[in-house]
């Protein structure tokens, strides 16, 4: 039965754990290029030079001392984010999305004190949300406000957009949606919903929460299948030139859509979880192989997305 | 790979390393007990001591001797014991203790040197006479073996020989005897010697040793008994000496008494075949495990079975897909549960942490920096330790004690990496990985504290080889983890 299934999921093209990392991280990705993509700031200051848009950074905190100083680095910002350098998986992320003098109102409308938010910044730093437990540093950056399109779909939290880069061509994308469950957080082991996206003009294909496939967002009730993700040809060629950027062969982007500054690059993931399959209702293998197969001289960008949105459809 | 198996293979076929715990053979314990009197004076006493033969090794040896300096000399083929004091009075008991094995070494004593007869030293009428019997017995003699049997009939009935009497001059000792035969044997260039030995048998107490008379012919020495005149089978008798001295020779004591007891045990075969393994290969067995000093050997046959434990960590987390806190904790908590047994184990370790969890959510309200936080838990984590100790001793579970041996550094990243995960990821997240990490470390626990296992990891640590080869074999499976196709089932019902 068991071998049935395994072979079944294997003509599905469907990519486990151990084949990620065995045949296409560790031979795609180079190990010395994994900093510009665990680092964030170094991906911020990267893709900033490369004129691909990030969200803006205010302020980077290094040391327990420069905590105290934390009045200079927001002054002017009444809403901002915080995360670790090194984090992984959305954790130690904070959005402050209002304050009065000292307190600090999250984006779940909780209301933390200034001690509260510090604290939370030497959290950061003494490495609590790092890879490894490394010391770390704690960046504050532009909040996103997202764009109002997604209001209908989104509780609290920003959606965002994954998409998978192989070898510089997009080749499979997702939306996620924060829900209720997930606690405003993008995150699908969280709660979150998980909404393949057609690449070939950016509408949402089918969802899945919590391993089953739905039609309607659970917390607002409208349907999140047949969306029309605007400017999605830019968004692919963001993703397409974070290839060059990071020269990582097996790479997820992360982009946001702000309502202000269109779309920004939010962060990039060397070891890209493999969930976009099932929120897709499709393995990556096959397209994976297609590309091995077809496409190993792609020049531009813009050739790489146009073979992204044209034949990498029809490979199911 | 290769050099794993090859090695297990030469050790257990070849050296005979047991593959199962407690294979047995057998040995005998030789015990030789020395009474006799001293009277103020310098004391030596002098005793041969069995040799590795062809037929008999010998495992493990004790000389017993309060005050005496002791050494050993090895003279010509001989093994003896020197047991001296400056000053003793009264009865005085010296013992020399052996445990030896049967085996067949092949013949050591095959050897290309010419042997040459000792010289017969008669002179005059007695070699006159020793020419005229070893003439009498050649004429009915065809070769080294049938003139020997034809002395030694002659020498058994000195009185109908003018000749033989005069040789033995009236002492007809057997001693005597066979020393005479081997001078008459020189006289016409065969050597021989007389040998002594022990009859292992069953069990004997009050044994004694027997002599036998050793020829030399085309290449090797052949042992006849005396008295039977028949071939000895020297696979029976543990060799002691050989030549014509008494076994013991003791200077400055009197009333000398020797008492021989010979038993038969059965020792497990493994301490049997390390002993062969140093006889047969020196070299290898130099640098083997089981020449360390007993303590370290004891570090190491546990923490050779944590090979295993990786392996089967590495299986559980790759190809099942278990998740764990830490790659190696749940292989650190299988180590604690071998002092505390599986199952109180499990509940002192499930204890510990829920409480370390709670005081761990409180001290969160304090909003400590890390690195004082994990010194605090770490801290907690003692305590309760300790209080779990002193309550379990008082209601007089004593399996509560062993709580002290649980690796605390282990215990506090433990609470605080599931806490950071129930805050991050909700209690499901936390409460899935730590039973995961629990099953891990249970299944680990099984099957390294597994006999079996542990037996065959101190005996052959080359498997450590083989279990490295399949771990990288493992590295390149990429194939779906068992939980993965559970994961990914909705993508194949559509």
């Amino acid at each position: 039965m068991l071998l049935n299934l395994g072979r079944q999921l294997s003509e599905a093209g469907v990519m486990g754990i151990n084949k990620r990392n065995g045949e296409y991280i560790s031979l795609y990705n180079d190990r010395k290029n994994y900093p510009l993509v665990d680092d964030k700031l170094k991906t911020k200051i990267l893709a900033e030079q490369a004129g691909i848009p990030v969200t803006e950074l205010y302020g980077v905190i290094e040391a327990e001392g420069q905590i105290r100083a934390l009045d200079k680095v927001l002054s002017g910002h009444t809403d901002f984010a915080i995360k670790p350098a090194h984090g992984s998986g959305g954790d130690g992320i904070e959005v402050i999305v209002g304050r009065t003098k000292d307190l600090f109102k999250k984006a779940n409308g909780q209301i933390i004190s200034e001690d509260q938010l510090k604290f939370h910044i030497s959290n950061i730093l003494s490495g609590l949300f790092s890879l490894g437990g490394l010391e770390d540093q704690a960046i504050i950056e532009y909040r996103v406000k997202f764009d109002e399109i997604f209001d209908a779909i989104s509780y609290q939290g920003v959606p965002d957009i994954r998409i998978i880069v192989y070898k510089g061509i997009p080749v499979m994308a997702m939306i996620r949606l924060p829900t209720y469950l997930s606690g405003g957080k993008a995150n699908l082991h969280q709660g979150a919903i998980g909404v393949g996206i057609d690449l070939a003009n950016g509408r949402t294909l089918t969802a899945v929460w919590k391993n089953s496939v739905i039609s309607e967002h659970p917390d607002t009730r409208h349907p999140v299948t047949g969306f029309q993700i605007p400017n999605w040809e830019q968004l692919l060629i963001i993703a397409a030139r974070c290839y060059e950027l990071t020269g990582l062969g097996y790479l997820g982007v992360d982009i946001v859509l702000d309502r202000a500054k269109g779309p920004l690059v939010l962060e990039m993931n060397a070891r890209p979880g493999l969930n976009i399959q099932i929120a897709n209702q499709m393995g990556l293998l096959h397209r994976l192989r297609f590309i091995d197969a077809n496409a190993v001289k792609m020049g531009s960008y813009m050739d790489r997305v146009s073979f992204s949105r044209r034949i990498l459809p029809r490979i199911q | 790979m290769i050099i794993g198996i090859s090695f297990l293979v030469y050790k257990s076929a070849y050296l005979g390393f047991p593959l199962t715990p407690g294979q047995e053979t057998s040995v005998w314990n030789v015990e030789i007990k020395i009474n006799f009197q001293a009277s103020n004076r310098p004391i030596k006493l002098m005793l041969y001591v069995p040799r590795n033969s062809r037929y008999f090794s010998i495992i493990n040896e004790n000389f017993i001797s309060r005050g005496y300096g002791v050494s050993i000399s090895t003279t010509e083929g001989n093994r003896q014991v020197a047991w001296s004091i400056r000053k003793a009075s009264g009865q005085q008991t010296l013992y020399y203790q052996a445990v030896v094995e049967r085996l067949d070494l092949g013949d050591k004593d095959a050897s290309t040197k010419k042997i040459t007869p000792i010289s017969a030293g008669y002179t005059g009428a007695d070699l006159e006479a020793a020419l005229a019997v070893l003439s009498e017995a050649k004429e009915k003699s065809a070769d080294p073996i049938t003139l020997l049997l034809q002395l030694i009939d002659l020498f058994n009935d000195p009185g109908n020989n003018y000749n033989v009497d005069l040789l033995l001059r009236g002492k007809t000792n057997p001693d005597n005897i066979i020393d005479s035969i081997i001078r008459v044997l020189s006289l016409d260039g065969i050597a021989a010697r007389q040998v002594h030995g022990l009859k292992m048998v069953e069990s004997l107490d009050h044994s004694e040793s027997a002599s036998w008379i050793e020829v030399y012919t085309s290449g090797e020495w052949k042992a006849v008994d005396m008295v039977t005149k028949q071939f000895v089978d020297l696979s029976d008798y543990l060799v002691l000496w050989k030549g014509r001295d008494k076994m013991v020779t003791l200077t400055g004591g009197s009333n000398l008494d020797i008492d021989i007891n010979i038993r038969r045990a059965e020792i497990e075969s493994l301490a049997a075949a390390s002993t062969r393994e140093k006889n047969l290969s020196p070299n290898l067995s130099k640098y083997s495990l089981s020449n360390l000093p007993l303590d370290t050997q004891n570090v190491y046959s546990i923490l050779l079975t944590v090979p295993f434990g990786v392996f089967l960590l590495v299986i559980l987390r790759n190809i099942i897909g278990i998740k764990t806190f830490g790659t190696f904790m749940p292989i650190l908590i299988a180590l604690s549960f071998r002092e505390t047994q599986l199952l109180s184990g499990l509940i002192l370790f499930t204890l510990l942490v829920t409480l370390g969890l709670a005081i761990r959510f409180y001290l969160e309200r304090l909003k400590l920096l890390l690195v004082p936080r994990l010194a605090s838990v770490l801290i907690i984590v003692i305590m309760l330790m300790l209080v779990m100790s002193i309550l379990s001793h008082n209601l007089g579970i004593e399996s509560g004690l062993s709580v002290a041996l649980f690796p605390m550094v282990i215990i506090t990243m433990t609470i605080e990496r599931m806490s950071i995960v129930w805050e991050e990821k909700g209690s499901q997240d936390a409460i899935y990985q730590g039973i995961g990490s629990l099953i891990a470390a249970a299944v680990a626990f099984q099957f390294m504290s597994n006999d079996m296992v542990e037996h065959l990891i101190t005996v052959f640590p080359e498997i450590v080889f083989i279990i490295l080869s399949l771990t990288l074999l493992l590295g390149r499976y990429t194939g779906y983890r068992l939980l993965e196709l559970q994961r990914f089932k909705v993508l194949v019902n559509k």
